[in-house]
């Protein structure tokens, strides 16, 4: 029997991966819980409250985006809308043509993940470097983020330290401390260098067209003050409606992300730099991304497109846990992934089709979810839309005769005599694959059906007429 | 997810959903929870035509094969009286995600009636009856293993509330117990790696907590963790919190 990706993935991952990944999940998740539940009283209140703004917003886009692309314009800023991840690379690519830059600093933004930016721009000569530490250890390494807020969850400090000094930047030492200051000494340099400047956005106010970016490096601080052309790569999800509602939903992201009280560094952009101010960039450009989310919001799992990107899904869910964000072959991995990736895909939807079933169902990213975003009914309503599509799903058992026997109570009390055969059978005979797969790793207790209905009759007598 | 806003308790009827694995496996636990809400002066029914809720598939994908049991089970559990059943799974199934699937049908009104009127065991004795307390007697270290349906509903709570109220009853906690123990229906089958490391992580965190017992409000977590204790060769003794409360008024003097 074929199997699914994701379970084969998680059983060949080493161990030393594994542990990396679940260790830092876990003090990840613990952590926030307690700064949530120290800081707050409620803060499901918070989580709720929070999610109903960012469901307006969603249901609403075709007015805020309007009028935060008026907003904008009215800023100095110039807005170009991005259909396609192919469109956003191309407008990238102009605004940086027009300005004969060839270098180019990065903030982290996972929507340039989305779009392959990076080897769009290598391919037309454009250097583009990463500035977060842990992206630009991915990008030293020819990897790919593993984890929406960790790009580098999946490698341990001894990892790190050897990939340094297979890139000459110093002998072993796996102190976080040297690790840092390397990464520090060789980036400086290049924000002085570099001729443009992008980062992602965290939110986009609708109201007064504020950008707002936050890191715990100052590299987006570095990336618009030393550099004259600032470009920001936005999903055009990320609108919220007012400026005060940064206080809420900045307040949680630190929390749910990071466990922080609030991010170190936190940008609020209006524009490009206005006469008279010392620096900042003298032009500022804002790409609305598109790539998808239009299929997403018309589609039943619209909700998804509340998430801001925390990532404390990925840390609290048992599955990515074992399986390490890899194992989802996507940019956006975890519970928040499996719902989003596989939608982003539009038509291509069944290649990613497995991604909604590597989950147990148990609630546990709804439960952290700081827009409190249902997760699990999205993950099951996929489960439904690949089985209508007829997208074969491994493992997962036809439900076709047992729907029959738990129509017909008939059928039910023939099957349930006719299991006392399993108590007699060696586990490879068993004529139910499901019940196979189940035996391969577990006892199946002995099979006792119908007896709780003999004891019953036996107490009272046989059953009432009319009670079905 | 949550319980939906439910019609309060007036009567002493009550229908038994005895669940499929009960029906199948787990015929002492059913009978535990007839014992139960016996001894709470309660008048059990049980629809001899009940089959499942229709979980498997709904889980599975198979939403249209899912649709017709719940159908099923709607019209095998007409009558007006409240539906008790010793499963949170169960449960969440009735009153969460048939209407979940029945978004779109035009008798989701029924699925939801249903919804209002369907508890999990111990949330309908403490929530919907007001017992505080169990009487009796049941001397045990227990872990009680809080299963992920339920999240959110007044089950949890009511659980530990009863079985910490019975004199000898010492709970103990155990880590990491907001994790799922990596049964999730299909997803222990389609998922096997993942699954048992779930699990075997679970079981871990329980026996570093040296319990006498397991109890949870739910057999599907249970099957899946003594199974795999048992093919471990190290058994885990677990029970169903309606087996814990019926021994518990056996040893009542």
């Amino acid at each position: 029997m074929k199997k699914q990706p994701i379970d084969l993935f998680a059983a060949g991952l080493r161990a030393e991966t594994r542990a990396a990944v679940y260790d830092g999940s876990k003090v990840s998740h613990e952590k926030r819980t307690k700064v949530l539940f120290d800081h707050y009283g409620d803060p499901d209140r918070l989580r709720a409250l929070a999610g109903e703004i960012k469901q307006h917003v969603v249901e609403n886009l075709d007015t805020y985006l309007p009028a935060a692309e008026a907003r904008l314009a009215a800023n100095g800023v110039r807005v170009h809308w991005a259909a396609t991840a192919e469109s956003a690379c191309e407008a990238v690519h102009s605004i940086l043509r027009a300005r004969g830059a060839t270098r180019l600093v990065k903030a982290k933004t996972m929507v340039s993940e989305e779009i392959g930016l990076d080897g769009y721009l290598r391919e037309r000569g454009i250097e583009s470097l990463e500035t977060d530490l842990g992206e630009f250890v991915v990008q030293l390494d020819h990897d790919h983020p593993s984890h929406i807020i960790k790009p580098i969850a999946h490698k341990n400090r001894r990892q790190v330290a050897e990939l340094f000094e297979r890139n000459g930047l110093g002998a072993f030492d796996d102190d976080p401390r040297v690790i840092t200051q390397r990464a520090r000494r060789f980036l400086r340099h290049k924000y002085l260098e570099a001729d443009a400047g992008l980062t992602g956005a965290n939110f986009l106010v609708a109201e007064s067209g504020r950008l707002v970016v936050v890191t715990n490096e100052g590299n987006s601080r570095f990336c618009l003050a030393a550099t004259r052309c600032h470009i920001a790569l936005v999903g055009i999800e990320k609108i919220l409606p007012r400026d005060r509602d940064l206080a809420l939903f900045l307040n949680l992201l630190a929390r749910s992300a990071t466990a922080q009280q609030l991010t170190v560094y936190n940008e609020f952009i209006l524009g490009p730099r206005a006469a008279g101010q010392p620096d900042g960039p003298e032009e500022t450009h804002v790409i609305l991304v598109d790539n998808g989310r239009t299929d997403v919001l018309a589609s039943s799992c619209r909700d998804i497109l509340r998430c801001i990107r925390c990532g404390a899904c990925l840390n609290v869910c048992p599955v990515y846990r074992q399986a390490s964000g890899h194992a989802y072959r996507s940019v956006y991995p975890g519970p928040v992934g499996a719902v989003l990736s596989p939608l982003l895909l539009g038509r291509r939807f069944p290649e990613k089709a497995d991604l909604p079933k590597a989950s147990s169902l148990c609630g546990a990213c709804n439960e952290v979810c700081p827009v409190d975003i249902p997760i699990p009914d999205l993950l099951l309503r996929l489960r439904d839309k690949a089985h209508v599509e007829g997208v074969p799903s491994p493992g997962t058992p036809p439900m076709g005769a047992w729907a029959v026997m738990a129509t017909s109570p008939a059928a039910w009390k023939a099957a349930l005599a006719c299991g006392h055969i399993l108590n007699h059978l060696p586990a490879r005979l068993i004529p139910v694959p499901a019940l196979r797969a189940w035996e391969a790793r577990r006892e199946l207790p002995p099979w006792r059906g119908g007896e709780f209905r003999k004891w019953l009759r036996n107490r009272r007598g046989p059953p009432m007429p009319g009670t079905g | 997810m949550a319980n939906p806003g439910r019609t309060p308790i007036t009567g002493r009827r009550v229908q038994l959903m005895a669940t499929c694995l009960c029906d199948a496996f787990h015929d002492d636990v059913a009978a535990a929870a007839v014992e139960v809400l016996e001894h709470l002066g309660c008048d059990v029914a049980f629809p001899d035509g009940q089959t499942c809720c229709g979980q498997p598939a709904f889980n599975g994908g198979d939403w249209a094969a899912s649709r017709r049991v719940v159908r099923h089970t709607v019209r095998t559990f007409r009558a007006p009286d409240p539906v008790v059943t010793p499963s949170g799974s169960c449960a969440a199934m009735v009153f969460h995600g048939a209407a979940l699937e029945f978004e779109n049908e035009p008798d989701l009104g029924e699925v939801e009636e249903l919804g209002r009127r369907t508890w999990e065991l111990a949330d309908f004795i403490v929530n919907g009856l007001g017992v505080r307390s169990w009487p009796g007697r049941f001397d045990s270290a227990v872990a009680l293993h809080r299963s992920c349906h339920s999240r959110g509903t007044g089950s949890a709570a009511a659980a530990a509330l009863l079985i910490g109220s019975i004199a000898g009853v010492r709970l103990v906690e155990f880590g990491e117990g907001e994790q799922c123990c990596g049964f999730g229906g299909t997803f222990s089958v389609a998922f096997p790696h993942i699954s048992a490391a779930m699990g075997d992580l679970k079981l871990e965190h329980v026996r570093a907590a040296n319990p006498d017992v397991l109890v949870s409000g739910d057999m599907s977590c249970l099957m899946h963790l003594c199974g795999l204790a048992a093919r471990e060769g190290s058994p885990l003794r677990a029970m169903h919190l309606a087996q814990v409360l019926r021994d518990s008024l056996k040893a009542a003097p």
